[in-house]
């Protein structure tokens, strides 16, 4: 007779995974089919607001942070490439490297002031720190001001547009896949577990021993380091920008938000599914900005109150999927899979339990 | 003449199920315990009575009319108020504030500031402190005073006497029969099973969710009682879910 | 002179500042709900505000009369029909909701009314002013402004100090499941809640619009002085929200006087850097109560 163990994946997230495989590997080897990047350069953006749809997922999905400054980190990743390969001449590529060191040191005054603040607080309280940062690029002389800088060729390095398109394109691939890779193993490692028991119950996690400042500290540096290389990526795509839209709240906040929200927030799957959907809406309302904003806000909005695990939420209660292996079960004789429709364990003995 | 009539009623939390077919009957003007180890299911039915937590089977009739579905707060329009346990008095507001709060414009009637003031004369001093610097005793005569304001027919008492000293419980529960005096019916939850048995007409006691015994306190034997609030050892840990 | 000058400018602004962060204050203080439309919304009543008098040919003052029920009329079943499923232990649901309310309210404007600046027009006495000094002088609509602010405070107090309803506030902010055993209905009183808090923040943007052009996308930066005006001065203190306003607007009085001093820095910076300091060293603001 076997004995009982903890398992994470079964049939169905083996099947994800794989699937998940072989997406990825085609899409890396995109560049060797597309040759004239009529796919690679309009797929950038889907790629990085995909990357920073998870980052802001991990935060307010998993560790209780709801962040409306994001758009900080972004427009610190811009601005950090921007000084290192136009104003000091180091290779750009490197220099995305460099904005999330750079976007990580600078998070850590930031934690020690917003982390005074919960809940909605906390949401205006990054705000407030996004506008600092944005009303000092625009004073600094040095970064410019609030003039229009532009990543000039010499900067860029010599590389040719056929390269650049490529490694901007693998760049964001990157970001967005290992957005998502980053998720999967902090949920499976000890910190998802303390995320989990803080998510749960605060006071009791802290009785445990779990340091929840800690635990909130280590994926708010890790969000704000990948939300600022995808900053940098997104100014190889789009060379030229200005304090106002590299730190632009609808953009590289209100927008992930909405990604992330009608996806499905709390989950490594649902903004995938969200970054899809703007896609679609994107396509679809391709010149039309505000109409944008206006339906997606009101998408967004109509979720969080009706359905707040968002599309995949609905999925899942509809046909129990998993599609990455994050979520910890107790296998072995006796026991089953998951039950269709989320169903729960039954009622625990009436003697045995305190009401 | 009955005033609360419940029948068949089942009710819980989440995936607890604290009370099973529960069946009670309350007459106007009697003071009826309900006693219970821990856990017995005491504190939810007087919630589900308050309509703090819905019931999931069952009905309560109530003056003649089904009340299940009358949400928490009209329940006190119709004349239920709850003492709730842990006293819950509001602590940014005065004593006073408290007291007021609890009064129902649409239940007049013989109770109002200063007739609580008489039935709780130590209250008086206090009425201008915020309710938090009271003592547990003063604020469970301010928690009953407060559910006096409404003019209650069924007044719910929580475990009065928990966390209290002696002399403190005998002295509010002294003040028990002024309440049914003043024309509320009285049903409380109790853990004390001597001080319940001293002011009741009659007891129920509930085991595990289900009514385990009943009757008036010198009818009843002391070792039916003590056999009805801990479970025969034969019955215990046998009500499993089904 | 002139830094004298930019401190007393700076407390009229001040006023206009805790008008914004009332409604804050008293969502948060009554339902712990912060409302991140709250800017948008302030920015919405002076745009009614501008309909409103271009349509019917009022003053902006007595614009009032339509504008302010309205937006009670619109918080209340706001909160009702959406802002009540989201009330709870949760923060993300309501930040959510309220967030996406904000961006779509600035973009409908932007559809509506244009990216054009606005400012709506009261006569002359928008540039009448009473001279204190020969180089201090104040305008009598920052002085009304500040004036309106510290009446709209002290009727709030008062109401919550004195009224039944403001009883029934307190109780429903301690615990709103035994405020319930006492009659109140606390969904509804929240909607309450949330129409006081649109109408006041309606009046803020109405003398917004009347002291200063205005544009749709404006409403953030008016949330985030709100916030900071609730911050600096404590959690659910109502005098605290008016030293808060006060302070936050002498910062931008002196910070716009060093931009044009010396050539650096803006009123806004200079506010939201106090904000931060006061988080650094008193993060229960100066009158706070309680941590939140």
């Amino acid at each position: 007779m076997t004995g009982h163990r903890v398992t994470r994946s079964d049939r169905q997230s083996t099947f994800g995974l794989a699937v998940s495989a072989v997406l990825l590997v085609v899409l890396v080897l995109l560049p060797w089919w597309d040759g004239d990047g009529s796919l690679r350069v309009p797929l950038v953006p889907i790629l990085y607001y995909l990357a920073l749809a998870q980052m802001w997922n991990l935060l307010a999905g998993f560790a209780g942070l709801v962040s409306i400054g994001q758009q900080m980190f972004v427009g610190i990743g811009v601005y950090t490439l921007l000084s290192f390969a136009e104003d000091f001449g180091v290779d750009p590529y490197l220099s995305v490297l460099l904005a999330g060191v750079v976007a990580a040191v600078l998070s850590l005054p930031v934690a020690a002031l917003a982390f005074r603040l919960r809940g909605g607080y906390f949401a205006i309280g990054t705000w407030v720190i996004a506008e600092v940062f944005r009303l000092i690029a625009l004073e600094s002389g040095f970064l410019g001001g609030a003039n229009v800088r532009t990543l000039t060729r010499e900067s860029l390095g010599g590389y040719s547009v056929d390269t650049r398109n490529t490694v901007t394109y693998l760049m964001a691939l990157g970001l967005a896949a290992g957005a998502t890779a980053i998720l999967v193993f902090v949920l499976r490692s000890r910190l998802g577990l303390a995320l989990r028991s803080i998510r749960d119950n605060q006071e009791g996690a802290r009785g445990l021993g779990v340091s929840v400042t800690r635990a909130k500290l280590v994926v708010w540096v890790i969000s704000a380091s990948w939300t600022g290389m995808t900053g940098a990526v997104i100014l190889l795509h789009n060379p030229s920008t200005r304090a106002e839209s590299a730190f632009s709240v609808l953009r590289w906040t209100a927008l992930v938000v909405f990604i992330a929200i009608i996806g499905g927030v709390g989950s490594t799957t649902g903004p995938i599914i969200g970054v899809a959907i703007y896609w679609g809406v994107r396509e679809f309302l391709e010149d039309a900005d505000e109409w944008r904003f206006i339906i997606l806000g009101l998408i967004a909005a109509a979720m969080a109150i009706t359905a707040p695990r968002g599309v995949y939420g609905l999925l899942q209660k509809r046909w129990a999927v998993q599609f990455f292996p994050v979520r910890r079960r107790l296998v072995g004789p006796g026991i089953g899979g998951p039950a269709p429709g989320g169903q729960s364990q039954p009622a625990p003995d009436a003697g045995s339990t305190a009401r | 003449m009955t005033l609360l009539e419940v029948r068949g009623l089942d009710a819980g939390y989440g995936d607890f199920q604290a009370l099973f077919g529960i069946d009670v009957d309350v007459a106007e003007g009697e003071t009826l315990a309900m006693i219970g180890a821990n856990g017995a299911g005491k504190t939810t039915f007087l919630r589900v009575l308050a309509g703090q937590v819905p019931t999931r089977a069952g009905s309560i009739t109530f003056e003649g009319a089904d009340i299940g579905a009358v949400r928490a707060h009209r329940r006190v329009g119709i004349g239920i108020a709850l003492v709730p346990e842990g006293r819950k008095l509001f602590g940014s507001l005065t004593v006073r504030e408290n007291l007021i709060i609890g009064a129902h414009p649409g239940r007049p009637g013989r109770w109002s500031l200063d007739t609580v003031l008489e039935v709780f004369p130590l209250i008086r001093p206090l009425l201008e402190r915020p309710s938090h610097v009271l003592s547990g005793g003063e604020q469970q005569a301010v928690a009953i005073g407060r559910a006096l304001m409404s003019n209650p027919r069924l007044i719910l008492l929580d475990e009065v006497s928990l966390g209290l000293a002696p002399v403190v419980v005998k002295s509010l529960y002294e003040a028990l029969p002024a309440l049914s005096e003043g024309g509320a019916t009285v049903l409380l939850v109790e853990q004390d099973i001597g001080q319940a048995l001293s002011v009741a007409s009659r007891v129920v006691c509930l085991l595990e969710g289900r009514v385990s015994l009943e009757g008036r306190p010198a009818d009843l034997a002391r070792s039916d009682i003590t056999a009805a609030y801990f479970g025969m050892p034969a019955t215990a840990g046998s009500e499993g879910p089904s | 002179m002139e830094w004298l000058n930019a401190v007393v400018q700076g407390i009229m602004l001040g006023g206009l500042f805790a008008l914004f962060a009332t409604g804050l204050s008293l969502a948060f203080g009554v339902m712990r709900f912060v409302n991140l439309a709250h800017g948008d919304l302030a920015i919405l009543g002076a745009f009614v505000a501008v309909s409103v008098t271009s349509a019917l040919g009022l003053n902006p003052f007595v614009s009032l009369v339509i504008v302010v029920p309205v937006m009670l009329a619109a918080g209340y079943g706001l909160q009702l029909g959406a802002f009540n499923f989201t009330v709870g232990a949760d923060p993300l649901p309501s930040i959510l909701v309220t967030f996406g309310l904000g961006v779509v309210i600035q973009n409908a404007l932007l559809q509506t009314y244009s990216a054009d600046s606005r400012g709506l027009d009261v006569g002359s006495i928008e540039v009448e002013s009473i001279a204190i000094t020969d180089a201090i002088a104040v305008g009598w609509i920052p002085l009304i402004t500040l004036a309106v602010a510290i009446t709209v405070l002290l009727g709030l107090q008062l109401m919550l100090s004195r009224t039944a309803l403001g009883r029934a506030f307190r109780a429903v902010s301690d615990d709103p499941a035994t405020a319930r055993l006492m009659g109140i209905n606390d969904r509804n009183l929240y909607a309450v809640a949330m129409g006081i808090a649109f109408a006041t923040v309606a009046i803020a943007g109405v003398f917004l619009g009347i002291r200063q052009s205005f544009g749709p996308t404006d409403g953030p930066a008016q949330l985030l002085y709100a916030f900071e005006a609730v911050v600096i001065g404590g959690l659910g203190s109502v005098w605290g929200t008016l030293i808060g306003g006060l302070l936050l607007g002498v910062a931008h009085g002196i910070g716009g006087q060093v931009e044009v001093s010396y050539g650096y820095g803006s009123g806004p910076l200079l506010g939201h850097l106090v904000f931060l300091a006061v988080l650094a060293t008193k993060p229960a603001g100066l009158l706070g109560r309680r941590t939140e």
